[in-house]
């Protein structure tokens, strides 16, 4: 067993995976990023081939797979060679859908979890608003109760999966006056009058991924659709964060795995001073560093997720993962590019790519600071 | 019907192939598959047996590592699985085919598959010993297969275009590129590989003990010369060309 964590299953599937990601994704990767937007076959067909509900239940149609296939799914995505695709897929497996599948009632999960996983239903999450990043309680999007329905008004930003979703999952306040303790999740399909998505919104990588910018405006929303308990959404959605910042480390990590292989076959390639770069100690040494710093990270993921599949609940560990996998992910990038030279710096190469890509890991989920602040406290700081 | 596939666990394509200290072909650290010609034999029993009904048994002659591409055969949905070690006896073409013909002598068949080649040794032998030791009809290098009342159809690649043959059953039949699309094994299918019946056997077991030796020795390998660095060919374009098709007639000896 790798690491003490991956079985035969879990190797079986990363092949199968892997075969995908070679054959159907990196063929159109490059004219995808061009675009800005991933084709929109990719998720039904991920969905048909199992690939998005592989830790669900069987009665929920997944494949009855532990938390790591989760994990496999990640890292085996982050080899197509953009952040973009895997970070949207991790939204649409690991952070619009966990909880309805925690929360939901049988009827939600009917209608929105299951063709989620199938690939039939697109799912974005919706936290971040202008003026409510990092301070998630400061959130302005309200709910207001009117008999049978929930009438919801406010404007989301950063969203991924946005403009392609079919439904969202979206955090707003149903009582402002008590702060995080009036904070609830509700299930909104595109199609309910008043909401809409009023920008696609360009950005530095993650390019093929698209991220927009939502509007509700007087948007009706039947009162079966609230998620969870009324009022307890806050701590809902801190749950929910969990996961994403554990796949989201993941991930970071395995890009940075990627990231490193790539840089390795070019500096032993790349001949200067009458020898490959590798016979350089200074570069031999700094891809010594780079792989330690991934293996470092990588160990710590995987510890952390078993607690997190033995159903502990490791903040503290959790966000020392999400902190490290978005650091070393960018470090390595960046040591990357400078291995690259000027090749490096010109599009033809995918390491640009990468630098750019990785820069988000150290905002999207939570930033780098913000990470510090929940480790500060968990030690009592 | 009852349909066998033969099936061989092949380096990756992608694998470097080096030599060990003794000269023999380095098998550590090299990622394994499931020879993609066999693939090929997979997917269409899988079909054969969508349309028809019946029991796809995958076999293969290799050691413990082997049991992952009879795995990935199951995982894709083939029935059961059977696996002989063939212990320290040294293979060949005729020995592998000897032991896989004993072992599937003992089984119900109405159709033997297999890839027309193996993507490592390339040598194409097996499959038809296979069913000339079993006193069966082969068709090679099959692109098209139809079944029905107990004959088959088959279209076979030849020379500059493509045979249409018809063959009583039971035969066997090797994959040919084109004969289809292999299936991704089933994230269920992966799930539950382990619970589909994977059958050991020894040559012992097979009454083969002691009685199957390689006719062919191999008596060393070699690796292909490593590439030359490239010529770059300096100066005004018409006299460069010149240059060129002279090395081209008198050093490279192509035109
Ligand atoms: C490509 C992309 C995709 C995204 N996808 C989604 C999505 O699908 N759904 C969603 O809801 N959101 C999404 N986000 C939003 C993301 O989670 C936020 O950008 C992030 O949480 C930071 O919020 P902010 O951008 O408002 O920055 P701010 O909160 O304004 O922070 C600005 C800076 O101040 C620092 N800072 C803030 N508070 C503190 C503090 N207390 N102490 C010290 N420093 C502090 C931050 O670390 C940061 O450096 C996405 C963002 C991007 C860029």
């Amino acid at each position: 067993m790798k690491y003490g964590v991956f079985t035969e299953e879990h190797e079986a599937v990363r092949k199968t995976i892997r075969r995908f990601v070679e054959t159907e994704l990196v063929p159109h990767v490059e004219e995808w990023e061009k675009q800005g937007y991933f084709a929109d076959w990719v998720i039904p067909r991920m969905g048909e081939l199992g690939f998005l509900s592989l830790r669900y239940p069987e009665k929920y149609g997944g494949a009855g797979g532990d938390y790591f296939m989760g994990i496999v799914l990640a890292e085996e995505l982050a080899r197509c060679g953009a952040g973009g695709l895997p970070m949207a897929v991790a939204v649409q497996t690991d952070m619009a859908t966990p909880p309805i599948m925690q929360f939901g009632t049988e009827e939600q999960i009917k209608k929105y979890l299951i063709p989620a996983l199938k690939g039939e239903k697109v799912a974005c999450l919706g936290i971040t608003e202008p003026n409510a990043g990092s301070d998630v309680a400061s959130i302005q999007t309200r709910a207001v109760r009117d008999g049978d329905h929930w009438v919801i008004n406010g404007r989301k930003t950063f969203i991924t999966n946005g403009v392609r979703a079919d439904f969202i999952t979206l955090v707003a306040k149903t009582n402002p006056d008590l702060g995080y303790n009036g904070v609830s999740l509700f299930l909104v399909d595109k199609d309910t009058p008043g909401f809409s998505v009023t920008r696609k919104l360009e950005k530095v990588g993650m390019r093929c991924s698209d991220t927009a910018e939502l509007l509700f405006e007087d948007c009706r929303v039947p009162a079966e659709n609230l998620l969870g308990v009324e009022n307890r959404g806050f701590h809902q959605i801190m749950w929910e964060l969990q996961g994403e910042r554990l796949i989201g480390a993941a991930g970071a990590v395995a890009g940075a795995q990627y990231t490193f292989e790539k840089c390795l076959e070019y500096a032993r390639q790349r001949t200067q001073f009458g020898k490959p770069l590798i016979r350089h100690q200074v570069i031999a040494h700094k891809l010594a560093e780079m792989a330690t710093e991934i293996e470092a990270a990588r160990q710590l993921v995987y510890s952390t997720a078993r607690k997190f599949a033995a159903g502990e609940y490791p903040v503290k560990e959790i966000s020392m993962c999400k902190l490290v996998g978005g650091q070393v992910s960018f470090r390595v990038a960046d040591a990357a590019l400078q291995i690259y030279g000027g090749y490096g710096y010109m599009m033809e190469y995918g390491v640009q790519r990468s630098w750019r890509d990785s820069r988000l890991n150290r905002i999207g989920g939570g930033t780098d600071e913000i990470m510090k602040e929940v480790i500060a406290k968990s030690l009592g700081l | 019907m009852n349909i066998v596939v033969c099936l061989k666990q092949t380096f990756d394509t992608e694998a470097k192939i080096t030599l060990d200290a003794g000269g023999k072909i380095e098998r550590k650290g090299v990622s394994l598959i499931m020879n993609p010609y066999d693939e090929f034999a997979v997917e269409e029993a899988l079909r054969l047996k969508e349309k028809d009904g019946g029991e796809v048994t995958v076999i293969s002659v290799g050691e413990s590592s082997a049991q992952d591409a009879l795995r990935q055969a199951l995982a894709m949905g083939a029935d059961k699985a059977i696996l002989v070690d063939p212990g320290e006896a040294e293979l060949d073409e005729y020995a592998t085919a000897t032991i896989l013909a004993k072992a599937i002598s003992g089984l119900e068949y109405d159709i033997i598959l297999g890839g027309f080649r193996a993507i490592d040794d390339g040598s194409a032998q097996v499959a038809g010993r296979v069913a000339e030791i079993l006193n069966v009809p082969v068709v090679n290098v099959v692109t098209k297969l139809e079944v029905e009342g107990g004959k088959a159809v088959a279209t076979r690649e030849i020379e500059g275009g493509s045979e249409l043959v018809e063959v009583a059953l039971p035969a066997v039949f090797t994959a040919q590129k084109g004969l289809n699309e292999p299936r991704y094994p089933s994230m269920k299918g992966i799930m539950k590989a382990k619970k589909k019946p994977m059958q050991k056997m020894t040559l012992g077991d097979l009454g083969l003990e002691g009685q199957v030796a390689a006719k062919v020795k191999a008596l060393s390998y070699s690796l292909p010369e490593p590439r030359k660095a490239g010529k770059i060919i300096p100066g005004e374009a018409a006299e460069a060309a010149r240059e060129l098709a002279k090395l081209l007639r008198e050093e490279a000896k192509v035109i």
